[in-house]
């Protein structure tokens, strides 16, 4: 297989192979989730399920102080990376003509500049926390071997994309094909992993807050 | 172009009857050694090489293509020295550009190749099929067999054109001919992997003789004419081949890419592209990626050397890339599509990837809530085990 018929395939069947799994992992993980349910629950309701399930959505993404204070570092390098990861994804020229090209819409980029120091940031914050991870005890003791799956396919498109872009190492149609095939990885391995929350994370909060919601208390 | 009174004379003594002055010349060979990216002091040496240069023995076969190749090389709009050196190399074979046809012409190409056998060059255009030896034959003799044969006494091969070196637009899906390249048919002809060639050509030619042949790669859909000259010039001058990259074609044309030697590459950096081909970012110059470039995974020389003697050259022009000297490109899934876009309708592949994990989804999450109904109605004991499943 010639690099350029690599390239060809990571950007066509091996794409739409990655993309029937990534869909149909996220649907029927939601789908697990939404149809089996709770048990009825019989106390009766002290308050609004919705409105406080919303509003949990909100407060539970801005860190109380007390929280900040014990776990700066988590919650800088998290922040951090999350926001570079959608800088990088969502906000970079090439990426937006595919996500136009599937969704049929696309939505201004940022300076390529930008995301390229973006990029970088992110790497180094993504690095920051494996090594955090790694040398707190605590931490590493409570680690498995899917959290530092889901890191490595999470910081693999980032270092690839980033040699794509500045072409290290070898021929520019192998980076990319590289690249594209570690985004492909990581939609596959998405839906079944941690990685999930990206999809859950407001569900799940809305949840935690309709708990507290219908028994009448602050979440 | 075969002129018999210039066959035994050197390419200086050939110049010189032309009316080429020594300045013109000197300058000629300073521009091929910075296009080579040689030093300074090579400009002499390559100089007295080619002025005492003996004229070389070519032999050009054209076999599955559209002969823009030699057009390309042909169409110089002054005699310049480039194609006075293809001149004068001049081509003892050339079922296009020489003067006898049929019979003679192939009596041609066996004298050439009896006199100079071990010695000739030989430059292919177009791919060579391999399903049906009748998809193109010449003067009775199939494209496998004759390029078998003439390979046999050639000292280097030189593939001009993406057909010869990649297989090109025959290759392309679904491939009907067969087509394949000059350097997989040597990879296969060296392995014993190729059939349909005639048992005259195997009884002439021993079986793996071939598989040693030097190959070079001109790929390009033409290629640049200055590249092929160039690849002739160093042959010329040194005797011996470039140094060539992992598909067979010379680092020093093939060295760099098309998007890192482009003049528009500061927009891209900036994230300034053109959106349509007659919109503002187009008329400002801006970027092509968005309009299908392909420069950014295409190694080629047309950035530096242009064409046209230098004139202008497709993204100059206001078009992207094609991608003409990348294996494949035909089969990139259009030329107009940005390269991070997917080749296949990933649309529909979701949509129904949805509507099928929606009704599997469903399926199951009513297999599961009545799995947990009977168990209700069953009074079955929840155990710890069940927290597992």
């Amino acid at each position: 297989m010639s690099e350029i018929e690599f390239l060809n395939w990571v950007r066509g069947p091996g794409f739409q192979i990655a993309i029937i799994i990534f869909i149909a992992g996220v649907i029927i993980r939601f789908a697990e989730i939404l149809l089996l349910g709770r048990n009825k629950n019989l106390a009766e309701a002290k308050g609004s399920e919705m409105s406080s399930g919303l509003r949990t959505i909100v407060t539970r993404s801005i860190p109380d102080k007390e929280t900040f204070r014990r776990s700066t570092f988590t919650l800088v390098a998290g922040y951090i990376f999350h926001i570079g990861l959608f800088v990088t994804i969502f906000l970079f020229a090439p990426h937006i003509l595919m996500f136009k090209d599937i969704i049929g819409f696309g939505w201004p980029a940022l300076p390529t500049p930008v995301v390229d120091a973006m990029a970088v940031v992110t790497i180094i914050a993504l690095l920051a926390v494996l090594v955090h991870r790694m040398r707190d005890p605590v931490l590493k003791f409570l680690s498995t071997r899917e959290d530092y799956l889901v890191w490595l396919v999470t910081i693999a498109p980032l270092i690839t994309g980033y040699m794509a872009f500045h072409r290290i190492g070898t021929t520019a149609p192998t980076l990319l094909a590289i690249h594209i095939l570690s985004v492909e990885l990581l939609l596959i391995i998405l839906p079944f992993t941690k990685l999930m929350h990206a999809f859950t994370i407001a569900l799940s909060r809305w949840y935690g807050g309709a708990i507290s919601g219908y028994r009448g208390v602050e979440s | 172009m075969t002129n018999d009174s210039i066959k035994d004379k050197t390419l200086g003594e050939v110049m010189r009857s032309q009316g080429v002055s020594r300045r013109s010349f000197l300058k000629f060979c300073a521009a091929t050694a910075s296009m080579m990216a040689m030093s300074p002091a090579m400009i002499p040496k390559i100089a007295h090489a080619l002025e005492s240069a003996r004229r070389p023995s070519v032999i050009w076969l054209s076999f599955q293509e559209c002969t823009g190749c030699t057009e390309s090389l042909t169409r110089a709009h002054t005699a310049t020295l480039e194609s006075l050196i293809f001149d004068y190399i001049s081509l003892d074979y050339h079922h296009t550009l020489q003067a006898a046809s049929g019979h003679a012409a192939e009596e041609a190409r066996k004298a050439a190749m009896d006199e100079n056998w071990g010695k000739y060059i030989l430059v292919v255009d177009g791919s060579i099929p391999t399903l049906d030896m009748g998809y193109s034959t010449i003067a009775g003799i199939s494209n496998l067999d004759m390029f078998i044969q003439t390979a046999a006494g050639a000292a280097v091969i030189i593939s001009v054109g993406t057909c010869a070196a990649y297989g090109g637009i025959p290759h392309a899906y679904p491939n009907p001919t067969g087509a394949y390249s000059v350097y997989d048919i040597i990879k296969q002809y060296g392995k014993d992997q190729l059939d349909g060639i005639s048992s005259a050509t195997l009884a002439k030619v021993g079986k793996g003789s071939v598989a040693n042949t030097p190959i070079i790669s001109v790929p390009g859909c033409p290629p640049i004419p200055v590249v092929i000259t160039g690849v002739l010039t160093h042959y010329l001058t040194f005797g011996t081949i470039p140094e060539l990259d992992h598909l067979g074609r010379p680092k020093v044309f093939y060295g760099q890419s098309i998007h890192d030697r482009c003049y528009r590459r500061p927009f891209y950096d900036k994230g300034l592209f053109a959106e349509t081909f007659d919109d503002e970012g187009a008329k400002k110059g801006w970027c092509l990626y968005k309009l299908g470039c392909k420069g950014p995974t295409t190694y080629n020389a047309c950035a530096t050397t242009k064409w046209n003697n230098g004139t202008s050259w497709p993204i100059e022009a206001g078009h992207p890339c094609l991608g003409c000297s990348e294996p494949d490109f035909w089969d990139g899934g259009g030329f107009y599509k940005a390269l991070s876009m997917p080749t296949e309708n990933i649309t529909q592949t979701a949509i129904y990837t949805a509507a099928g994990a929606v009704a599997a989804g469903v399926a199951l999450g009513a297999m599961n809530k009545s799995k947990k109904n009977d168990a209700v109605s069953a009074h079955s004991e929840t155990t710890i085990n069940d927290l597992e499943k």
